[in-house]
């Protein structure tokens, strides 16, 4: 016997149950049909539905509106609420960045006055200092000049003594005071000359 | 005892009386449907008791699913029919919840071996009660048309800005299509309650009838037993998705409702 024989055998087995209760429920009529329990169900339709109807409309309904009502409501007022903190944050922030602006002004006033009054300060000690270090120079110049023609005068006599000596040695003849330095002087503008 | 014998497929939607009762000649005894109907409707109840008990302002975990539930349908009125629409929001709400839980109440296994009555059942499955709710929809869709519109309610059928030849064909057309809405409303909900049971009725029987039939042919069992997980989880889909649907239409025939005289 082959699996094929099996499934036709099992097929219309199965197929005989199915006709047999079709043939029965044919004999009854469909259930759906039958005018005998039409007012029972439509009493009871009537009796759960109205009473249901009742229910959601009067209570239930009106109870989950309510609390969906209440919650946007909280929203709403929440996000008015974080809204009115938002802009006082920003008033603050504002406010901060003005005191902060002036602050950095003023500090800036008060080193810019700082720095002109030190400048001035600089400025009178320094005018001091060079007149003082310009009198010093004057007097300093004033003395090396006369210490300069001294030095030229000592030097003048030390040459005319010098030629004198020279010229007793060379000639046993010593020539006055006069004429050495008068031929010292001449020899010095000839040099410079 | 029958051992392994499946029930028929039709089984399943039989109204089984449990109490007896009778107003004057009508019997309106409690049955299987009035049953799940009540439990459907008790387990509404006390998910709601509970999830409004305390609202919270952060909501806990019942609240939260009770407010997605809200938006979702409030969403979904608002993008229909518009402000408006607001007045019908619970009318909405209520259908969604009730067609909701009576579809996937229905799919939950019974407990075994308890009485054929006490057996699990879905009420939409039966076309009585969905043309109940497609009639309900159409009449409030009819009264509140005339009473906002007068006889303005009658522009629905007459669409602006057609040749005038055309009119009679499409006022006929019109006509038609609106006569047609809680009939397609209803049988769209029962048919896909009533296909799904039934094809899933369908796979447990060939599990059944081939396990019964013992030997190497109880393998092939295997299959259609995947057949009807799949289709189990398919049917939660379609369960959501028809009372979405129902829902839909019931919002978009309000807002011709509303919206008739604007057309």
């Amino acid at each position: 016997m082959s699996v094929f024989a099996i499934v036709t055998s099992a097929a219309a087995a199965a197929a005989e149950e199915a006709q047999a209760h079709a043939a029965e429920a044919s004999s009854a009529g469909l259930p759906q049909l039958d005018p005998a329990w039409w007012p029972s169900q439509l009493f009871w339709l009537v009796i759960t539905f109205g009473f249901l109807y009742w229910l959601m409309s009067s209570r239930f309904l009106p109870a989950i509106a309510g609390a969906i009502e209440e919650r946007r409501d909280r929203i709403a007022d929440d996000l008015d609420q974080a809204g009115d903190f938002k802009r006082q944050a920003e008033d603050a922030e504002t406010a901060y960045n003005q005191a902060l602006a002036d602050a950095k002004a003023k500090a800036q006033g008060i080193a810019a006055d700082t720095r002109a009054e030190m400048d001035d300060e600089i400025a009178t000690l320094q005018a001091e200092t060079d007149a003082q270090l310009a009198k010093q120079v004057t007097t300093a110049e004033a003395r090396i000049g006369e210490m300069k023609a001294a030095a030229a005068t000592k030097v003048g006599e030390a040459a005319a003594e010098t030629a004198r000596a020279v010229v007793e040695t060379l000639i046993d003849e010593a020539p006055t005071e006069e004429a050495a330095s008068r031929a010292v002087t001449d020899a010095a503008t000839r040099l410079r000359g | 005892m029958y051992g392994f014998r499946a029930a028929g497929p039709m089984e399943q939607f039989e109204i089984l009386p449990i109490v007896d009762l009778h107003l004057g000649s009508i019997n309106i005894s409690l049955t299987n449907s009035a049953l799940w109907m009540l439990i459907g409707t008790g387990a509404i109840i006390v998910f709601f008791f509970a999830a409004t008990r305390r609202a919270a302002l952060i909501p806990g975990r019942l609240q939260s699913v009770a407010e997605v539930l809200y938006e979702f349908v409030a969403d979904l009125v608002r993008d229909t029919i518009g402000p408006e629409g607001r007045k019908f929001f619970p009318y909405v709400f209520t259908l969604f919840m009730w067609i909701l839980v009576s579809n996937l109440f229905g799919l939950f296994p019974s407990f075994p071996g308890i009485p054929h009555a006490l057996h699990t059942f879905t009420p939409t499955s039966h076309l009585i009660v969905t043309l109940a709710l497609a009639m309900l929809t159409i009449s409030i869709v009819i009264v509140y048309g005339f009473y906002k519109n007068g006889l303005g309610f009658f522009k629905l059928f007459a669409p602006s800005g057609l040749p005038l030849w055309l009119m009679p064909l499409l006022v006929l057309i019109e006509v038609i299509s609106f006569l047609s809405r809680p009939l397609s409303l209803a049988i769209r909900l029962f048919a896909n309650m009533f296909a799904g049971h039934v094809i899933l009725k369908l796979f447990a029987g060939f599990v059944v009838s081939l396990l019964g039939a013992g030997g190497a042919v109880m393998l092939f069992g295997i299959a259609p037993f995947f057949g009807a997980v799949a289709v189990t989880a398919l049917e939660f889909l379609v369960a959501a998705l028809q009372a979405y649907v129902f829902a839909v239409l019931t919002c978009i025939y309000l807002n011709d409702a509303v919206h008739a005289a604007d057309h």
